[in-house]
């Protein structure tokens, strides 16, 4: 039988069968565990659901766009949006960076024990984010943490990372990036390693230097899969929760409080689930917009 | 004479790197291993005075966690063992069997993967309210029943076996569900183990579903009993970090055991369609 034969809608029914039986354990609980709840949360969103509605469902009233509205008159859900867009907007710059240039030295030719080197930073990655959480905690500590024994040693003063608003956030940033290079310089590491030899070779016949060729070769080379890890970096940010819950509550001062956090401390904590499912689609359109810049980047880059 | 200056500048930069992104978990074992008070103290401490395990003891014995310990290990294997036969199944049909809609609904799986987990959380809960499902293992286990992300690598990797082998078994009688037994789950091996870790690790890691699901102590995941035991012994510094290698340990040593695999895996999910 050709390839060419087997096109789209065209098995037997026997095979359709067999492939509708093969696929319905995987259907059914998407669609009753994922599809449903979300459907179920954009009509959650227009209703005042809360305790009462949690007793007893017909005590929950159809809002309209009221939580939505209402999130734009609520100065906690500005703080919290600001905080996730401060911390995408430090964090995502701060993890490509680290991702690239650990890349470019794992990558590179002079470099020894390359496959130990990539395992070592991918450890945090697979490292569970709570423990991480408790630990980066303690090394944040004012007195006896790691961090400000180091800046000490420097002749810096020292910083009460989770205590100071203007730190804590920095703080959870920068525990979020220790933990995140790993995965995107793995990534980039495979992306690097795609690129022809041959390309190299003109160039430095050309003459161009360790600079010349990383701009002109490598980084144009390497756009798609930095604009992958781009994209994939800034999704994970946005949904930042366990490091806020663990290490700091969303304090001091609301300043580490995140959208997902928000959500989370509206939904489950005060029982206000129609205030939370629209917080929760504020979120979505914000990953879907904020996915949809680089994507448009990269169409218009490719032509 | 600048080629051995740029090779001590890449691997000393790495050796740095390297230092910094290990120091947390070093200090993390070293601390857990102190007597209480040791990692409090001024000078500085890196290394026990004196090696001790009475804070791991004080963990499993007084404090219960392995109870934790033993949810999570059932609730990760059940997710990986469940989700591995749907995702298996349904990445094969993809791939391989024609049926009328297979490129329309495949496409709908694939958008969903734009969506996250948060939106749904809630009329999840609700759901599993009326199904008598929160505050049991149950709970947890639905929403890792079938993943799209695992749909779409088991596809990517079936697209690969030959339709040659498939036909031979038709001719021969074999029907559809003995040839997805015996052919194809043997050819899917190597990806199926791949995603076996993939899954078992972020059932481990996983922290707010459970947390929300799950609101008795005794059933908790070690991750939310780690977090809870963090907010009551925050003065207990060792204590803490035994707990937390407790919770990482099991994840390091499997990701170390099988890292080729599971990085190939990621550079394989991380090719766009």
């Amino acid at each position: 039988m050709a390839k060419d034969g087997r096109t789209l809608g065209n098995g037997t029914p026997y095979e359709a069968r067999a492939a509708w039986i093969l696929l319905a354990p995987a259907l059914a609980a998407i669609a009753l565990f994922f599809a449903l709840p979300v459907l179920g949360g954009l009509a959650l969103s227009l209703t005042d659901f809360d305790l009462y509605a949690v007793a007893d469902p017909t005590n929950a009233r159809f809002v309209g766009l009221g939580n939505y509205t209402r999130l734009l008159g609520d100065p906690v859900f500005w703080k919290a949006l600001g905080n996730t867009l401060l911390f995408v907007g430090l964090g995502a710059p701060l993890t490509l960076l680290a991702s690239l240039g650990g890349a470019l030295l794992v990558h590179s030719r002079l470099a020894r024990l390359r496959g130990i080197w990539r395992t070592v930073f991918f450890a945090p990655v697979v490292t569970t984010l709570v423990a991480a959480a408790v630990v980066f905690r303690y090394l944040y500590h004012p007195r006896y943490g790691l961090l400000n024994r180091g800046l000490d040693l420097l002749g810096l003063p020292a910083v009460d990372w989770l205590g100071d608003p203007r730190w804590a956030l920095l703080a959870i940033v920068l525990m979020s990036l220790w933990r995140s290079f790993g995965y995107g310089l793995v990534i980039l590491v495979a992306g690097l390693a795609a690129i022809p030899d041959s390309l190299y070779e003109a160039a430095r016949i050309d003459g161009a230097g360790w600079w010349r060729q990383l701009t002109s070769i490598t980084l144009p080379m390497l756009s798609p899969t930095l604009l992958f890890v781009t994209v994939l970096t800034t999704v994970g940010l946005f949904q930042v929760f366990a490091e806020p819950y663990v290490m700091t509550r969303g304090g001091p001062l609301n300043g580490t409080l995140s959208v997902a956090l928000f959500m989370y401390q509206q939904g489950f904590r005060w029982w206000n689930l129609g205030q939370a499912a629209a917080i929760a689609f504020v979120l979505f359109a914000l990953i879907l917009a904020a996915s949809a810049v680089p994507a448009a980047l990269g169409r218009r880059r490719s032509g | 004479m600048r080629r051995p200056l740029a090779t001590l500048a890449v691997n000393g930069a790495l050796l740095v790197l390297g230092l910094v992104t290990l120091a947390p978990l070093l200090w993390m074992v070293s601390a857990s291993l102190m007597p209480t008070g040791e990692a409090a103290s001024l000078p500085p401490r890196l290394l026990p005075s004196t090696a001790t395990l009475e804070h791991y003891r004080d963990l499993f014995g007084r404090l219960a966690l392995g109870r934790s310990f033993r949810n999570s290990l059932i609730l990760a294997s059940a997710i990986t063992a469940v989700s591995l036969i749907c995702n298996s199944m349904a990445g094969y049909a993809f791939a391989k069997l024609r049926f009328r809609g297979r490129g329309r609904l495949f496409a709908i799986l694939l958008a969903t993967l734009v969506v996250p987990p948060q939106v749904g959380m809630l009329p999840l809960f609700l759901e599993l309210r009326l199904l008598g499902l929160v505050n049991s293992m149950g709970g947890v286990l639905v929403a890792g029943i079938a993943s799209v992300f695992g749909i779409f690598l088991v596809r990517q990797f079936a697209l690969g076996i030959p339709d040659e082998l498939l036909d031979a078994a038709r001719v021969d009688g074999a029907s559809e569900l003995r040839i997805f037994w015996t052919i194809v789950l043997p050819a899917l091996r190597p990806i199926l183990v791949t995603l076996a870790v993939f899954t078992f690790l972020s059932a481990w890691n996983d922290f707010m579903w459970p947390l929300v699901v799950l609101t008795e102590e005794s059933r908790q995941t070690l991750p939310v009993a780690l977090a809870n035991l963090s907010g009551e012994h925050v003065q207990d510094t060792e204590l803490m970090m035994a707990g937390a290698v407790i919770t990482v340990a099991p994840v390091i040593l499997l990701f170390l055991a099988v890292q080729r695999q599971y990085l190939e895996g990621i550079l394989m999910g991380s090719v766009k369609e």
